[in-house]
C-alpha cells in the first residue's frame, strides 16, 4: 500500500503518481486528479501591487498528515472509490509551481470526480497550511476565503466554527 | 497545575515571536487558558475570541469548551489557506 499523504518540499510528477495508482489495481476504470498551482494575481487583475514574486507555505507538522488522513477516510465512506492520494508541498514556491495534488481512483468516473472535489474542498478549509505571498510591498499572509467554507458546507460536512 | 505545550503558527507565531512554549496552568478548559494568555500583554490579543483564530487540541480542531489534560498540546493559528 502506498502512502496516502505526502508533505514535501520537492516537486511531484502527476503522471508518475497516477501510474502508481492505476497500475496497482485492475479494478480501476477511472482516475480523477486535481493540481493546484501558484498564481501570480497580477496576471489576473493587471494591478502591479498584486504581483506575487514568490510564496512560502507553512504547516502544522503532524496535524497536517492526521487531518488529511481523516479526510481520505471520510471520502472512502462517502464515495465508492479504491484509492486516494494527496501530495502537498511546503516551503518556498514560485508562480506556476505546483502546490498540491489530489488523485482518486474508482471503477467509474462519477465517484472519483466527486471524491476529488470533496477532498480539495475539505483540505482548503481544514488542513493546517498557511500561505505567505511575497509581493512588491513585502510579505503578506494570504487571507482565508469565505467561498472556501461555502464549498465545504455544500457537502454537509460538520466543522467547527 | 498541569503543563500545556503551546504551539503558534503563521501570523500568530510572528506576532508573538514564538513558535512553541510550555505553559503551567490551573486552567481546565481551553477558554480559561486563553483568558490567561490574553492577560500576558497586548501582543496576545491576537488570540482573542474576537479575532479569526483557530485552535487545535492534540492536533484536532477544538472549541473553547475543550478540556485540557496534563501534557496536552494546544495550537493557535489563523484560518488555514493551503491547497
Amino acid at each position: 500500500m502506498q502512502a496516502r499523504v505526502r508533505i514535501q518540499t520537492e516537486d511531484f510528477d502527476l503522471s508518475h503518481e497516477i501510474d502508481l495508482l492505476r497500475k496497482s489495481d485492475t479494478r480501476v476504470g477511472a482516475v480523477c486528479s486535481f493540481v493546484g498551482t501558484v498564481r501570480d494575481t497580477r496576471a489576473l487583475t493587471g494591478q502591479a501591487h498584486d504581483e506575487v514574486k514568490s510564496m512560502a507555505l507553512e504547516h502544522y507538522a503532524g496535524m497536517t498528515e492526521k487531518s488529511i488522513e481523516a479526510m481520505i477516510d471520510e471520502a472512502h465512506i462517502r464515495f465508492d472509490i479504491y484509492q486516494a492520494k494527496v501530495i502537498h508541498r511546503i516551503g518556498e514556491l514560485a508562480p506556476t509551481d505546483q502546490i498540491v495534488m489530489v488523485a482518486v481512483t474508482s471503477a467509474h468516473r462519477g465517484e472519483s470526480f466527486k471524491a476529488c472535489e470533496f477532498l480539495m474542498d475539505y483540505l482548503k478549509t481544514q488542513a493546517p497550511f498557511w500561505k505567505k505571498e511575497l509581493g512588491p510591498q513585502g510579505a503578506r499572509w494570504v487571507d482565508a476565503r469565505v467561498s472556501d467554507d461555502a464549498a465545504l458546507a455544500r457537502w454537509g460536512v460538520q466543522t467547527l466554527p | 497545575m498541569i503543563t500545556v505545550h503551546l504551539r503558534y503558527f503563521a501570523s500568530i507565531r510572528e506576532t508573538l515571536n514564538c513558535s512553541n512554549e510550555d505553559w503551567q496552568t490551573s486552567a481546565t478548559s481551553v477558554a480559561q487558558l486563553r483568558s490567561e494568555l490574553l492577560g500576558r500583554g497586548p501582543a496576545y490579543q491576537c488570540l482573542s475570541p474576537d479575532k479569526p483564530v483557530r485552535m487545535a487540541l492534540d492536533q484536532v480542531m477544538c472549541l473553547d469548551s475543550a478540556t485540557l489534560q496534563d501534557g496536552c498540546e494546544l495550537g493557535f493559528f489563523p484560518p488555514v489557506t493551503g491547497g
